[in-house]
């Protein structure tokens, strides 16, 4: 039990990849040995994050030198650099490893029934395990080059998936759109890290972050990395491939690639807290953050209201919520080292990641619901829809819970993050937090709209016979919405033991460089 | 000055091809054009990596038959690999998807094979 704690890292990135070329060749041989091989291997990644979390909570930083003859052995033989690939596990690390492994697990249960129509099933659960590793590895890692690799692990399975449906014309044209996005932002990104390694000689975040200067050279490489995370999450004015893509993959894999533009997001708070920490002109990039938080926010919910689409209508939704949590983490970037951090500028950023814990549970739970009604339906128009609720009655519930979430309705978990961001973001601005509140509102609007159209309302004749969604789908979106019950009746439990540490792990940048430079014992 | 440029050439280079495909990518609408400027800003940024990779008076470092003096780190040139191995994975897949948009729309046009809009 010790050794799987201590090798548990490379583990959870390590499983999923060699799962994902065996089942290619257990599928050859049956259909039902390949499916039970997925989603054991996604259950056990899920269990090791979940006792690799808790040995976090009890040791702090988990580090994983490969290669070395001990796992903490990071500079062999009193060495000045790091010279081993490292992986780098600390609190809010492993808050993304928890949000990813639940959202991979769901994911797979559901394509059970979801993708069992098409073809091909083989090579589409080979990509769904290697996007599965490109996250986790994305999240791990403690080393810039690496985070580069997996990005494109992620991003190439992930444009892959989005055009399987290759009989749909715009299934491929989405992929297209979103590999030539990850291509542009991964080069660009490629060329930060370049700059980087011209003046340091090291790719290792925790040494960067040990011997930066803040030169213009570095200037220019946190404005690339910037630039190019942020194409990734579709912040506003580089949002317009998102709905696109989005809307035309399968539900199960939107809401996959909902938590890969959150790993993405998590790279840039890595980046700007972890790596530019202690150097960072905090309150310029601070506001850059908050500014392009609240335009993405506004522009999201105002291009949702008058979608017809349903997964685009949801889609922009993602693109609005993605603001909240700029908007919060941006406020607390921008009082890092001041007096105020204490006094609003944590909670900022806890309601902040607060939020992503709570998106990465509602938004694919709402993607998986409409792929539900796409399943039964054969459209994704909402105006083709209504009177689904007689027939679908499992879903109508699911979609009533996310719904309320998104829109931050009291009981469920989406106030609580809201409230905390609210709270602390109106003592740094009030107007900012305003906004905030402006866009909850139309966000209920807008979703309440969607609701009425497709689920109230007489009986359609052409959807007389449809049937609720078979189970595997049911199991999939149950986890995600048990998840979310869990966290609106303990949002205090979740806030103070995942949510803070993660917060603390982000502003204590010192321990996150000590996890490296520390390690020098034989 | 001057005899700084001799060494700074590659850097030129690179820029050049990262400005050159950049003008590609906004500018072109033949979805062909656009992955060959994919295909120049991921030889610009990979000569950018192995051009950081020499040092003045270092080695290759190759072991065998190695001369007397200082090797130059080999990090770069194992990034470039990477970069190169993943950009022939992401050239491969772009095309396969053009030849499929051709198929189900008949043109290279962006213009003309988008579907979706607002």
């Amino acid at each position: 039990m010790v050794a799987l704690i201590t090798h548990s890292p490379i583990l959870i990135i390590a499983i999923p990849l060699v799962a994902a070329f065996l089942t290619p060749l257990i599928g050859m041989a049956s259909k039902k040995a390949r499916n039970a091989l997925v989603i054991v291997s996604l259950a056990f990644v899920a269990f090791l994050v979940i006792i690799l979390a808790r040995d976090i909570s009890i040791n702090g930083i988990h580090i994983y030198t490969l290669g070395a003859t001990s796992p903490e052995l990071t500079l062999p033989g009193g060495a000045m650099v790091p010279i081993r690939i490292i992986l780098e596990v600390d609190a809010m690390s492993i808050f993304m490893g928890i949000i990813w492994a639940t959202v991979s697990l769901a994911a797979a249960i559901f394509s059970l029934s979801h993708m069992a129509g098409e073809t091909g099933q083989n090579r589409f659960y080979t990509l769904l395990l290697l996007m599965v590793t490109g996250g986790f590895g994305m999240m791990f890692t403690g080393d810039l080059f690496n985070l580069f690799v997996f990005l494109e692990i992620a991003s190439i399975s992930g444009a892959a998936l989005i055009a399987f449906r290759t009989r749909f014309a715009d299934a491929v044209e989405g992929g297209f759109k979103y590999i030539v996005i990850s291509a542009v932002a991964g080069l660009i990104f490629l060329f930060g890290v370049g700059l980087l390694y011209a003046q340091y000689n090291s790719l290792n975040i925790g040494f960067l972050a040990n011997a930066m200067q803040y030169s213009t050279l570095d200037i220019i490489a946190l404005t690339l990395f910037l630039m190019s995370l942020t194409i990734k999450t579709g912040m506003v004015p580089l949002h317009m491939w998102y709905p696109d893509s989005y809307t035309v993959a399968p539900a199960n894999i939107t809401a996959m690639l909902v938590i890969t533009s959150h790993a993405c997001m998590y790279a840039v708070f890595r980046i700007c807290f972890s790596l530019y920490g202690g150097v960072l002109d905090a309150s310029v990039v601070g506001w850059i953050i908050v500014i392009i938080g609240l335009l993405t926010m506004f522009v999201g919910v105002t291009m949702a209201v008058f979608q017809t689409d349903v997964m685009r209508f949801m889609s922009y939704h993602a693109i609005s919520q993605m603001g909240y949590m700029w908007l919060g983490v941006g406020v607390g970037l921008a009082v890092l080292g001041n007096p105020a951090l204490d006094t609003y500028g944590r909670d900022a950023i806890s309601g902040g990641i607060f939020h992503i814990l709570n998106h990465a549970m509602y938004k694919p739970l709402l993607f998986m619901t409409a792929g539900a009604l796409f399943h039964r339906t054969g459209t994704r128009d909402l105006n083709k829809m209504g009177g689904l609720g007689h027939n679908m009655k499992f879903t109508l519930i699911l979609y009533i819970i996310g719904t309320l979430s998104i829109a931050g309705i009291p009981p469920l978990n989406g106030f609580a993050s809201k409230f905390l961001i609210y709270e602390s973001v109106y003592q740094f601005n009030p107007v900012l937090a305003v906004v905030a509140m402006l866009v909850s509102i139309i966000t209920l609007a807008s979703f309440t709209k969607a609701f009425q159209s497709a689920f109230t309302g007489p009986q359609l004749p052409e959807y007389k016979d449809v049937k609720e969604v078979p189970k595997p789908m049911l199991i999939g979106m149950g986890i995600l919405a048990a998840a979310i019950i869990f966290t609106s009746i303990f949002p205090g439990l979740v806030v103070e033991h995942i949510v803070n540490p993660a917060t603390d792990a982000l502003i204590n940048q010192a321990a996150y460089v000590n996890g490296i430079m520390g390690g020098g014992m034989p | 000055m001057m005899e700084h440029i001799p060494l700074n050439f590659p850097f030129l280079a690179a820029a050049l091809l990262v400005g050159v495909s950049f003008y590609i990518l906004i500018f072109k609408r033949n979805l062909i054009k656009l992955i060959m400027g994919i295909g120049m800003l991921a030889s610009g940024v990979n000569l950018f990596l192995v051009a950081l990779g020499y040092r003045a008076g270092g080695n290759a470092p190759i072991y065998t038959d190695v001369p007397e003096g200082p090797m130059v780190l080999p990090v770069p040139q194992a990034l470039t690999l990477t970069s190169i191995v993943i950009n022939v994975a992401v050239l491969a897949l772009m095309l396969t998807m053009v030849i499929l948009i051709y198929r189900h729309t008949g043109s290279l046009d962006s213009e003309k094979s988008r579907k979706m809009k607002g």
